[in-house]
Protein backbone atom coordinates (compact mmCIF):
# COMPACT_ATOMS: atom_id res chain seq x y z
CA UNK A 1 0.00 0.00 0.00
CA UNK A 2 1.15 3.40 -0.52
CA UNK A 3 0.51 6.32 1.80
CA UNK A 4 1.25 9.96 2.45
CA UNK A 5 2.31 11.88 5.82
CA UNK A 6 1.60 15.50 5.12
CA UNK A 7 4.26 17.62 7.11
CA UNK A 8 3.59 21.06 8.23
CA UNK A 9 6.15 23.40 9.86
CA UNK A 10 4.99 22.38 13.42
CA UNK A 11 4.13 18.98 12.97
CA UNK A 12 5.83 16.50 15.50
CA UNK A 13 3.80 13.17 15.06
CA UNK A 14 5.10 12.95 11.34
CA UNK A 15 8.18 10.84 12.08
CA UNK A 16 6.36 8.29 14.41
CA UNK A 17 3.64 7.54 11.91
CA UNK A 18 6.22 6.98 9.01
CA UNK A 19 8.43 4.16 10.94
CA UNK A 20 4.85 2.83 11.85
CA UNK A 21 3.94 2.95 8.32
CA UNK A 22 7.15 1.43 7.31
CA UNK A 23 7.16 -1.14 9.59
CA UNK A 24 4.25 -2.61 7.99
CA UNK A 25 5.62 -2.06 4.29
CA UNK A 26 4.09 0.90 3.34
CA UNK A 27 5.38 2.40 1.01
CA UNK A 28 5.28 6.33 2.24
CA UNK A 29 5.97 9.30 1.15
CA UNK A 30 6.62 12.32 3.14
CA UNK A 31 4.34 15.51 1.73
CA UNK A 32 5.37 18.99 2.03
CA UNK A 33 2.42 21.97 2.98
CA UNK A 34 3.79 23.87 0.09
CA UNK A 35 3.33 20.97 -2.38
CA UNK A 36 0.53 21.46 -5.07
CA UNK A 37 0.65 17.39 -6.31
CA UNK A 38 0.21 14.65 -3.99
CA UNK A 39 1.42 11.22 -4.78
CA UNK A 40 -0.99 8.90 -5.79
CA UNK A 41 -2.15 7.13 -2.26
CA UNK A 42 -4.17 4.90 -0.52
CA UNK A 43 -3.79 6.26 2.55
CA UNK A 44 -3.47 9.87 3.72
CA UNK A 45 -2.02 11.12 7.09
CA UNK A 46 -2.61 14.39 8.45
CA UNK A 47 0.08 13.86 11.60
CA UNK A 48 -0.53 15.41 15.16
CA UNK A 49 1.76 18.59 16.16
CA UNK A 50 1.24 22.40 16.09
CA UNK A 51 1.27 22.93 13.00
CA UNK A 52 2.25 26.79 13.09
CA UNK A 53 2.42 27.10 16.63
CA UNK A 54 -1.56 26.51 16.82
CA UNK A 55 -2.16 30.41 15.79
CA UNK A 56 -5.92 31.71 15.77
CA UNK A 57 -7.48 28.03 16.34
CA UNK A 58 -5.64 25.12 16.16
CA UNK A 59 -5.28 23.56 12.56
CA UNK A 60 -7.14 27.22 11.40
CA UNK A 61 -3.89 27.85 9.03
CA UNK A 62 -2.60 24.81 7.81
CA UNK A 63 -6.04 23.88 6.79
CA UNK A 64 -5.23 26.94 4.34
CA UNK A 65 -2.19 25.21 2.80
CA UNK A 66 -1.60 24.21 -0.65
CA UNK A 67 -1.68 20.65 -0.22
CA UNK A 68 -4.86 21.24 1.55
CA UNK A 69 -6.49 21.58 -1.68
CA UNK A 70 -5.48 17.89 -3.03
CA UNK A 71 -5.89 16.39 0.35
CA UNK A 72 -9.63 17.86 0.03
CA UNK A 73 -9.87 16.48 -3.31
CA UNK A 74 -8.61 12.54 -2.60
CA UNK A 75 -10.95 12.57 0.29
CA UNK A 76 -14.38 13.51 -1.60
CA UNK A 77 -12.89 11.12 -4.29
CA UNK A 78 -12.85 8.24 -1.56
CA UNK A 79 -9.05 8.01 -0.51
CA UNK A 80 -8.71 7.10 3.18
CA UNK A 81 -7.41 10.02 4.82
CA UNK A 82 -6.88 9.72 8.39
CA UNK A 83 -5.93 12.78 10.94
CA UNK A 84 -4.59 12.36 14.43
CA UNK A 85 -4.82 15.22 17.08
CA UNK A 86 -3.84 18.04 15.11
CA UNK A 87 -4.55 16.69 12.24
CA UNK A 88 -7.88 15.68 13.76
CA UNK A 89 -8.28 19.73 14.11
CA UNK A 90 -6.82 20.44 10.51
CA UNK A 91 -9.39 17.97 9.45
CA UNK A 92 -12.10 19.90 10.73
CA UNK A 93 -10.96 23.29 9.84
CA UNK A 94 -10.82 22.48 5.92
CA UNK A 95 -13.81 21.20 6.69
CA UNK A 96 -13.46 17.28 5.49
CA UNK A 97 -15.02 16.43 9.01
CA UNK A 98 -17.28 18.52 10.96
CA UNK A 99 -18.10 20.33 14.03
CA UNK A 100 -15.04 21.73 16.35
CA UNK A 101 -12.56 20.64 18.85
CA UNK A 102 -12.81 23.14 21.98
CA UNK A 103 -10.18 24.23 24.67
CA UNK A 104 -9.93 20.83 27.11
CA UNK A 105 -12.84 21.45 29.67
CA UNK A 106 -10.07 21.72 32.64
CA UNK A 107 -7.95 23.76 30.73
CA UNK A 108 -4.84 22.26 31.17
CA UNK A 109 -2.73 20.64 28.44
CA UNK A 110 -2.93 16.65 29.10
CA UNK A 111 -0.58 13.62 27.90
CA UNK A 112 -1.60 10.72 29.41
CA UNK A 113 -2.88 7.18 28.86
CA UNK A 114 -6.42 6.72 28.10
CA UNK A 115 -8.86 4.11 27.21
CA UNK A 116 -11.19 3.71 24.11
CA UNK A 117 -14.01 1.38 23.35
CA UNK A 118 -14.32 0.27 19.96
CA UNK A 119 -18.03 1.39 18.95
CA UNK A 120 -18.12 0.20 15.59
CA UNK A 121 -15.67 -2.46 14.05
CA UNK A 122 -17.08 -2.49 10.93
CA UNK A 123 -15.03 0.10 8.54
CA UNK A 124 -11.81 0.31 7.02
CA UNK A 125 -9.71 1.91 10.37
CA UNK A 126 -11.51 -0.08 13.11
CA UNK A 127 -12.04 -4.04 11.72
CA UNK A 128 -9.05 -5.44 13.50
CA UNK A 129 -10.22 -4.68 16.70
CA UNK A 130 -13.42 -6.25 18.27
CA UNK A 131 -16.45 -4.41 18.74
CA UNK A 132 -16.63 -2.99 22.49
CA UNK A 133 -13.42 -3.98 22.73
CA UNK A 134 -11.25 -1.33 25.45
CA UNK A 135 -8.21 -0.03 23.85
CA UNK A 136 -5.10 1.49 26.03
CA UNK A 137 -3.59 4.73 23.33
CA UNK A 138 -2.29 7.80 24.57
CA UNK A 139 -3.53 11.58 23.99
CA UNK A 140 -1.73 14.90 24.36
CA UNK A 141 -2.98 17.73 23.24
CA UNK A 142 -4.62 21.29 24.62
CA UNK A 143 -7.54 21.63 22.39
CA UNK A 144 -9.36 17.74 22.31
CA UNK A 145 -12.80 18.71 23.73
CA UNK A 146 -15.19 17.76 20.65
CA UNK A 147 -18.01 20.00 19.80
CA UNK A 148 -21.03 19.58 17.48
CA UNK A 149 -24.59 21.03 17.07
CA UNK A 150 -27.44 18.60 17.88
CA UNK A 151 -28.31 18.08 14.44
CA UNK A 152 -24.64 16.74 13.50
CA UNK A 153 -24.40 14.97 16.68
CA UNK A 154 -27.63 12.90 15.51
CA UNK A 155 -26.24 12.20 11.86
CA UNK A 156 -23.30 10.75 13.61
CA UNK A 157 -25.27 8.67 16.16
CA UNK A 158 -27.24 7.44 13.62
CA UNK A 159 -25.13 6.39 11.02
CA UNK A 160 -22.37 4.81 13.53
CA UNK A 161 -19.87 7.43 12.34
CA UNK A 162 -18.50 7.43 16.39
CA UNK A 163 -16.14 4.52 16.22
CA UNK A 164 -14.44 5.53 19.75
CA UNK A 165 -15.20 7.32 22.95
CA UNK A 166 -13.68 7.12 26.15
CA UNK A 167 -14.23 4.84 28.76
CA UNK A 168 -12.23 3.66 31.76
CA UNK A 169 -10.03 0.68 31.71
CA UNK A 170 -13.25 -1.62 32.36
CA UNK A 171 -15.23 -0.04 29.77
CA UNK A 172 -17.27 2.45 30.93
CA UNK A 173 -18.05 5.50 29.50
CA UNK A 174 -18.59 8.12 32.19
CA UNK A 175 -17.82 11.47 32.66
CA UNK A 176 -15.29 10.25 35.19
CA UNK A 177 -13.28 8.48 31.70
CA UNK A 178 -13.80 11.58 29.98
CA UNK A 179 -10.40 13.44 29.76
CA UNK A 180 -11.61 16.72 28.01
CA UNK A 181 -15.05 16.96 28.17
CA UNK A 182 -15.59 16.15 25.08
CA UNK A 183 -19.32 15.87 23.79
CA UNK A 184 -20.92 12.21 24.89
CA UNK A 185 -17.08 11.17 25.15
CA UNK A 186 -16.24 11.14 21.47
CA UNK A 187 -12.83 10.76 21.40
CA UNK A 188 -12.77 10.16 17.27
CA UNK A 189 -15.44 10.43 14.19
CA UNK A 190 -15.55 9.54 10.46
CA UNK A 191 -17.14 11.50 7.31
CA UNK A 192 -20.71 10.19 6.26
CA UNK A 193 -18.45 7.97 3.60
CA UNK A 194 -16.27 6.16 6.26
CA UNK A 195 -13.16 6.98 4.64
CA UNK A 196 -11.84 9.97 6.49
CA UNK A 197 -11.37 9.15 10.40
CA UNK A 198 -10.31 12.36 12.30
CA UNK A 199 -9.40 11.26 15.92
CA UNK A 200 -7.84 12.45 18.93
CA UNK A 201 -5.58 9.73 20.46
CA UNK A 202 -2.57 8.51 18.85
CA UNK A 203 -2.44 4.48 17.62
CA UNK A 204 1.66 5.43 16.00
CA UNK A 205 2.35 6.36 19.54
CA UNK A 206 1.34 2.56 20.31
CA UNK A 207 2.55 0.77 17.60
CA UNK A 208 5.90 -0.91 18.60
CA UNK A 209 6.17 -3.12 22.73
CA UNK A 210 9.26 -2.07 22.40
CA UNK A 211 8.33 1.61 22.52
CA UNK A 212 4.91 1.67 24.92
CA UNK A 213 2.67 -1.09 23.67
CA UNK A 214 1.52 -2.09 19.98
CA UNK A 215 -2.26 -1.41 21.21
CA UNK A 216 -3.08 0.99 18.37
CA UNK A 217 -1.57 -1.25 15.64
CA UNK A 218 -4.64 -3.47 14.77
CA UNK A 219 -5.63 -0.10 13.73
CA UNK A 220 -2.95 0.32 10.69
CA UNK A 221 -3.13 -3.58 9.85
CA UNK A 222 -7.32 -3.08 9.52
CA UNK A 223 -6.51 -0.58 6.34
CA UNK A 224 -4.27 -3.33 5.18
CA UNK A 225 -7.16 -5.69 5.33
CA UNK B 1 -10.34 51.64 4.73
CA UNK B 2 -9.98 50.03 8.79
CA UNK B 3 -12.30 48.01 10.64
CA UNK B 4 -12.19 45.66 13.48
CA UNK B 5 -13.25 42.28 13.95
CA UNK B 6 -14.31 40.72 17.34
CA UNK B 7 -15.06 37.39 17.56
CA UNK B 8 -16.26 35.20 20.56
CA UNK B 9 -17.89 31.98 21.38
CA UNK B 10 -21.42 31.25 20.50
CA UNK B 11 -24.03 31.96 23.28
CA UNK B 12 -24.42 27.76 23.98
CA UNK B 13 -20.67 27.24 23.79
CA UNK B 14 -18.64 26.66 26.84
CA UNK B 15 -15.74 29.51 27.26
CA UNK B 16 -13.70 27.75 30.37
CA UNK B 17 -10.90 30.61 29.77
CA UNK B 18 -13.90 33.00 30.52
CA UNK B 19 -15.45 31.64 33.16
CA UNK B 20 -11.69 31.09 35.02
CA UNK B 21 -11.41 35.14 34.30
CA UNK B 22 -15.05 35.88 36.09
CA UNK B 23 -14.14 33.47 38.53
CA UNK B 24 -10.71 35.69 39.67
CA UNK B 25 -12.04 38.71 39.10
CA UNK B 26 -14.98 37.86 41.97
CA UNK B 27 -12.03 36.64 43.95
CA UNK B 28 -10.70 39.90 44.09
CA UNK B 29 -13.78 41.21 45.15
CA UNK B 30 -16.11 42.40 41.94
CA UNK B 31 -18.92 40.15 43.17
CA UNK B 32 -21.49 42.41 41.11
CA UNK B 33 -19.97 40.48 38.16
CA UNK B 34 -22.12 38.37 36.10
CA UNK B 35 -20.24 36.68 33.16
CA UNK B 36 -17.29 37.19 31.43
CA UNK B 37 -16.86 35.37 28.09
CA UNK B 38 -13.64 36.00 25.84
CA UNK B 39 -12.96 36.41 22.59
CA UNK B 40 -10.13 37.36 20.05
CA UNK B 41 -9.89 41.26 18.41
CA UNK B 42 -8.54 41.63 15.01
CA UNK B 43 -7.40 45.24 13.48
CA UNK B 44 -8.14 44.99 9.75
CA UNK B 45 -5.95 47.48 7.09
CA UNK B 46 -7.80 47.09 3.58
CA UNK B 47 -6.31 48.87 0.57
CA UNK B 48 -10.05 49.30 -0.83
CA UNK B 49 -12.00 52.68 -1.49
CA UNK B 50 -15.38 51.27 -1.77
CA UNK B 51 -17.29 50.62 1.21
CA UNK B 52 -19.66 47.82 0.03
CA UNK B 53 -16.56 45.81 -1.52
CA UNK B 54 -14.70 46.59 1.97
CA UNK B 55 -17.44 45.07 3.91
CA UNK B 56 -17.73 42.53 1.85
CA UNK B 57 -13.94 41.15 1.91
CA UNK B 58 -14.10 41.84 5.59
CA UNK B 59 -17.12 39.22 6.35
CA UNK B 60 -15.37 36.66 3.74
CA UNK B 61 -12.20 37.16 5.88
CA UNK B 62 -14.37 36.10 9.20
CA UNK B 63 -16.41 33.41 7.25
CA UNK B 64 -13.32 31.68 5.33
CA UNK B 65 -10.47 31.84 8.61
CA UNK B 66 -11.04 34.07 11.49
CA UNK B 67 -14.04 32.17 12.93
CA UNK B 68 -15.03 28.95 12.94
CA UNK B 69 -18.75 29.41 12.51
CA UNK B 70 -20.00 26.59 14.59
CA UNK B 71 -18.27 27.89 17.43
CA UNK B 72 -18.28 31.57 17.21
CA UNK B 73 -19.65 34.80 16.31
CA UNK B 74 -17.86 37.46 14.49
CA UNK B 75 -19.14 41.32 14.61
CA UNK B 76 -17.18 43.87 12.50
CA UNK B 77 -17.13 47.27 13.16
CA UNK B 78 -15.74 49.93 10.07
CA UNK B 79 -13.53 52.41 11.70
CA UNK B 80 -13.12 55.42 9.10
Amino acid sequence: MKSSVVVFPGSNCDRDIAVTLEKLQFKNTMVWHKETKLPKSDLIVIPGGFSYGDYLRSGAIAAKSNILNEVIKAGNDGSLIIGICNGFQILIECGLLQGALLRNFGLKFISKDIFIKIQSNKNKFFNKYKKDEVVKLNIAHNEGNFFTDKKHLKELEDNNLIPIKYCDEKGNITNASNPNGSLNNIAGIFNKNKNILGMMPHPERMSDKICSDDSGLPLFLSLMN
Amino acid sequence: MKFSVTVTLKKDVLDPQGKVVSQTLKNMGMTNLIQIRQGKFFEIDLDEKNPSKAQDQVKEMCEKLLSNQIIEDFKIKQKE
